[in-house]
């Protein structure tokens, strides 16, 4: 078995007992990124040298005995909207195409101090905007487990260089499903932790309140040592919360008998793939077999997720959006008359599309006269969503829900109806909006052997339930070792 | 369609965003359909709750008034697509 | 036109800027020392690149309390920061972090003293929110630079109500908050380096006109001249615009100090639209009771509260009182310099007069300048104890404002120590009798006006050193003995 195939658990074992080498780690997982990333298009950029550099510093110091870390010499990818001093930063956006950050976000500050090896940055939707990773200015990554499809979105190239052994596990950020769907597309583990858990210094914002950064895996083992090193107080994130440190790796508990599992019958009605809703109801079929008990459960409010989301994420991105502005960094348009035309040449020609639909529709759901029957109105009926997660919670531990209504689309089928794009993120936009842990896990095949992921959903803070419920499934399932013929 | 050319060429113009003649009624369409959507929440009373601006209830995050050392000029500069004299440099800017 | 003006009432409302004197900028640890090279105050957070966060100095909070507290506001319980929307290259992240709705202060009030009358102007509100950056025009390459050492500083906003009448009531208002500001060491009020600014919003109408007319504002003035200057030139342009059957539109203007003219700043093709929402990245914050008290227990003494002491303990006038204790600096200097010489009329009488306006004239505060508050008491010993006449004393004064020597010094070096010897003065006397017949006879005839030649003539003689009093009296005996 190939170095690159393993899991960090077992890797990491390798490494410290000196079976093998972190440069022959390193080795390893930059051939098979030789050998496929043309093909997959996972990657923006390669960060090989500074890899290299760091792998021989972690190998001296665990020569001479020292702690290299939970991560020490694990190779991990990081999606391009997060900082990494003296590295490009590009968003997946020509406007960023050459911004170099000075400064290192606090995940990468954390996953270093830990050992970790940044091997790359992935590539994602413009500015995090997409299911599909289609609108990145660089590249289409593909879906590693058919290359005529996508892998999901935004976080695609995380989603597929952990699915494709291109890296153990990879960083990538959830806003409306971002990190669960191209998880479930291309059948690795992904989470959202709940809003707050982690720091968010350092991630480009998209949707400030909604933006949360998550990790890939290749199974729930990995997950909860992934946790274990990003989770934490930050004082530079007003948002980050101050809790006491929890070992995440002691809920890899398989069993389930003491979780009562909810299940939104109503809300699964529609729209939902018949293949993707056989998976879903054999998954809790087999939760219900380990002893989970299951119940219905009614989210009213659930439904108005979407709508709600589209305006809150679009009219926060127009702001967050709007330092782009051809000035201090960044592209900036060769030819301009004045002030006004070089801001405007400078982000019609920076951003893309679907980038600038979504500047625009914010910008006006926040315009005077509009203000109160959009954006408020949509703040309010968040609201009604999280009060209805709350009641839901007082009876059940969890909610498992499927991650997407469908397996992944073939590359190019959803690009000219954005509506139908949005609709990819119905399961997964409500946990943004609440602000909940959320986590998909491959539970099945749909008949072309495509993915399908299972997802469960927490109250504030649970994330270890959820660590339970899917470990659990995990180690009475064979799903999560099967992986794409690439 | 609920937003019109005008509004488009208002918006887009607030946006900083150029949009072609020819583009306007693409974008009122789209985002038209988008708004319809969103619009569904319109028809639910909310009169009695409170908006979410914050999913997290902490308040009174500060910082303390210590100073820490700033970054080197042209660390700050080094992404700038022009520079002059220790500064970004932009053509004339009109009040 | 001049009594045109007379038919117009004018209602003016301030937006007054202070700069807090905090360490460190609003949202992040860079300092915000004024006058470095420029982009040397800066980091990823106050230059908006992408991926950073704010976090609130809480320094900020209290300043603006103390404020809002020394002003008769209420403060707020509960009160959030927003973002206000728009382009500008000295805007790093094309929002200004401010607050809307729902300011830290409220509903306050400051008293001013105009022309003798006290008069309550309402403050509406105070707010904190981050200053932008400075854009500094190059005329040799044309073009424009961008310096971000300004950018996030902290900044309140003292909005008035539209209570002033007139650009005297405004001044005396700015100096009233430029006073308190002072005295709490919120601000340093350094004008001229943009510390503390208003932007002046007019209108004018004619008196018993039931509604306001349209306003205009002009923005950034940062001195008194200029703040008077812009406000006398609005009142008249708008008077004559209406007068000539013209309309005012409500507009942002400018007021070019060097020319004394104020102008339209080009009109934005679109109205402003700010897109104020509540910034996702920042905590609300809660004051609670107990906060807000112990800021308010630990407030030093307000302009207000010395005037009314100096009115009693050293019987100045309410004028007097209020102009030197409306400075923090002045006041104290002039606590200092009682302290030393035990006359607080002729302090007073210095402080108002020669010394104002000389440090007017050369445009320095009080404490900037050569003579210590021990340099004007021992000056003021000398005239107390007769060894000056206040004719000399305002020489040496003169000398002391350029050298910082102390008055002993300088009055034994130009030995102008005054001659109080009777026989001495009378022999001056009876020499300047002799030599002025013409006079001595007006005098004799009734022309009281002729001592005033002959004490000029005597002084004269003597150098200025006559003790003035001493001549009079020795004149006048002259004199008498002659009819
Ligand atoms: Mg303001
Ligand atoms: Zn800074």
């Amino acid at each position: 078995m190939e170095l690159y195939s393993l899991t960090i658990h077992e890797i990491s074992d390798k490494i410290k007992s000196k079976e093998v080498t972190i440069r022959e780690v390193l080795d390893s997982i930059y051939s098979r990124i030789d050998d496929i990333e043309t093909k997959v298009n996972a990657y923006i950029n390669l960060t090989k040298e500074y890899a290299y550099i760091r792998a021989d510093k972690l190998q001296k110091k665990l020569n001479d005995g020292e702690d290299i870390g939970i991560l020490g010499g694990v190779p991990i990818a990081i999606k391009d909207n997060i900082c990494i001093k003296d590295v490009k930063t590009t968003c997946g956006s020509k406007m960023l195409e050459n911004f170099v950050s000075p400064y290192d976000a606090t995940v990468i500050e954390r996953l270093e101090s830990l050992g970790a090896i940044i091997i790359g940055k992935t590539n994602m939707d413009e500015f995090a905007m997409g299911s599909s990773t289609e609108s990145s200015y660089f590249k289409k990554t593909v879906n590693p487990w058919d290359i005529t499809k996508v892998p999901g979105g935004s976080s695609g190239g995380s989603a597929a260089s952990v699915s494709s052994d291109m890296a153990f596990a990879s960083l990538g950020s959830d806003t409306g499903g971002s990190i669960r769907q191209p998880a479930s597309y291309c059948s690795t583990v992904g989470m959202k932790p709940t809003y707050g858990l982690v720091s968010r210094f350092g991630l480009v914002a998209f949707a400030s309140s909604l933006d949360q950064i998550g990790p890939f895996t290749k199974d729930v083992t990995d997950m909860a040592i992934m946790l274990n090193s990003i989770v934490g107080h930050d004082d530079k994130d007003t948002t980050s919360v101050n809790l006491n440190k929890i070992d995440y790796t002691k809920y890899l508990i398989n069993d389930v008998k003491d979780i009562t599992i909810g299940v939104p019958i109503e809300f699964l009605k529609e729209g939902l793939n018949p293949e993707v809703k056989k998976a879903f109801d054999s998954s809790i079929d087999k939760l219900v077999e380990h002893g989970a008990k299951v119940i219905d459960v009614n989210l009213d409010y659930i439904k108005y997720s979407l709508a709600t989301y589209y305006i809150i994420a679009t009219a926060e991105a127009s702001s967050n959006l709007g330092r782009y502005d051809g000035i201090k960094y960044g592209y900036r348009t060769d030819k301009f008359e004045d002030l006004l035309d070089l801001y405007k040449k400078s982000r019609t020609e920076g951003f893309g599309e679907e980038v600038k639909r979504r500047i625009m529709l914010g910008t006006y759901v926040l315009s005077s006269g509009y203000y109160d029957a959009y954006y408020k109105k949509a703040q309010k009926v968040r609201t009604l969503i999280i009060n209805d997660f709350k009641r839901v919670f007082e009876s059940c531990d969890i909610i498992a829900i499927p991650t997407a209504p469908n397996t992944a689309f073939k590359i190019g089928a959803k690009t000219t109806n954005p509506l139908e794009m949005y609709l990819e993120d119905i399961y997964t936009v409500p946990v943004n909006m609440a602000g909940l842990p959320g986590i998909s896990i491959p539970c099945g095949f749909d008949s072309n052997n495509m993915p399908i992921g299972l997802q469960f959903i927490a109250s504030a803070f649970e994330e270890k339930k959820l660590l339970q419920a899917a470990y659990t499934f995990e180690q009475n399932t064979e799903f999560h070792k099967m992986k794409p013929n690439i | 369609m609920s937003i019109s050319r005008e509004e488009i060429k208002h918006i887009a113009n607030l946006s900083r965003i150029n949009v072609e003649d020819n583009m306007v009624d693409k974008y009122a369409e789209t985002l038209s359909n988008i708004v319809d959507m969103a619009n569904e929440i319109s028809k639910l009373n909310t009169d009695d709750v409170k908006p979410t601006a914050h999913i997290l209830e902490n308040v009174n995050v500060f910082r303390k008034d210590e100073v820490k050392p700033s970054y080197s000029r042209d660390r700050i500069l080094e992404n700038a697509p022009t520079k002059e004299s220790g500064c970004i440099s932009l053509p004339k800017v009109v009040e | 036109m001049e009594d045109k003006l007379k038919e117009y009432e004018v209602i003016i409302g301030l937006e007054v800027h202070a700069e807090l004197a905090t360490k460190t900028k609003i949202y992040c640890n860079c300092s915000t020392e004024f006058g470095s090279d420029p982009n040397t105050h800066c980091c990823p957070i106050c230059t908006g690149m992408p991926g950073v966060l704010p976090v609130l100095n809480e320094k900020v909070v209290e300043f603006a309390v103390k404020m809002g507290l020394a002003t008769n506001c209420e403060i707020a319980k509960f009160s959030k920061q927003d973002r206000k929307n728009y382009f500008y290259p000295d805007l790093p992240k094309a929002y200004q972090t401010s607050q809307y709705d729902l300011p830290l202060c409220n509903n306050g009030h400051v008293d001013i003293l105009v022309n003798g009358e006290h008069k309550k102007i309402g403050i509406t509100r105070i707010h904190i929110e981050e200053d932008a950056g400075k854009l500094i025009h190059d005329e040799f390459t044309g073009s424009t630079l961008v310096d971000m050492n300004r950018c996030a500083v902290p900044l309140i906003e003292i909005v008035s109500e539209p209570d002033i009448r007139s650009a005297a009531e405004a001044i005396e208002y700015m100096q009233t908050l430029k006073g308190i500001l002072e005295y709490l060491e919120v601000c340093d009020c350094k004008m001229q380096e943009g510390s503390l600014r208003c932007d002046v919003n007019l209108s004018v109408r004619k008196y018993g006109a039931p509604k306001f007319g349209t306003r205009t504002e002009t923005k950034n003035l940062n001195s008194f001249k200029s703040i008077q200057r812009s406000i006398e030139f609005e009142i008249r342009r708008q008077i004559e615009e209406i007068e000539n059957g013209g309309t005012i539109y409500q507009e942002t203007r400018r007021f070019d100090d060097s020319k004394g003219i104020g102008y339209a700043m080009r009109t934005k093709e679109d109205a402003h639209d700010y897109r104020y929402f509540e910034e996702p990245d920042l905590a609300p914050i809660v004051l609670s009771e107990e906060y807000v008290k112990n800021i308010k227990n630990n407030l030093p003494e307000m302009p207000n509260a010395r005037k009314t002491r100096y009115m009693k303990q050293y019987m100045l006038s309410e004028y007097d009182a209020s102009q030197i204790t409306n400075s923090k600096i002045l006041a104290n200097y002039f606590d200092n310099t009682v302290s030393l010489c035990d006359n607080p009329k002729a302090v007073t009488n210095w402080i108002m007069s020669d010394f104002s306006k000389m440090l007017n004239e050369s445009g320095i505060e009080i404490n900037q300048s050569k003579i210590t508050e021990s340099n004007l008491a021992n000056l003021i010993k000398l005239i107390d104890t007769n060894v000056i006449s206040s004719a000399m004393a305002k020489k040496v004064f003169i000398e002391m404002f350029e050298t910082g020597k102390d008055a002993k010094e300088i009055v034994e070096e130009k030995g102008l120590v005054q001659i109080t010897d009777e026989s001495a003065i009378l022999k001056i006397v009876e020499q300047v009798v002799n030599e002025n017949d013409q006079s001595v006879s007006d005098y004799l005839a009734g022309k009281d006006k002729a001592i005033g030649f002959l004490v000029g003539q005597i002084m004269k003689l003597s150098k200025g050193k006559a003790n003035p009093k001493t001549v009079n009296e020795l004149l006048i005996k002259v004199l008498e003995n002659k009819k």
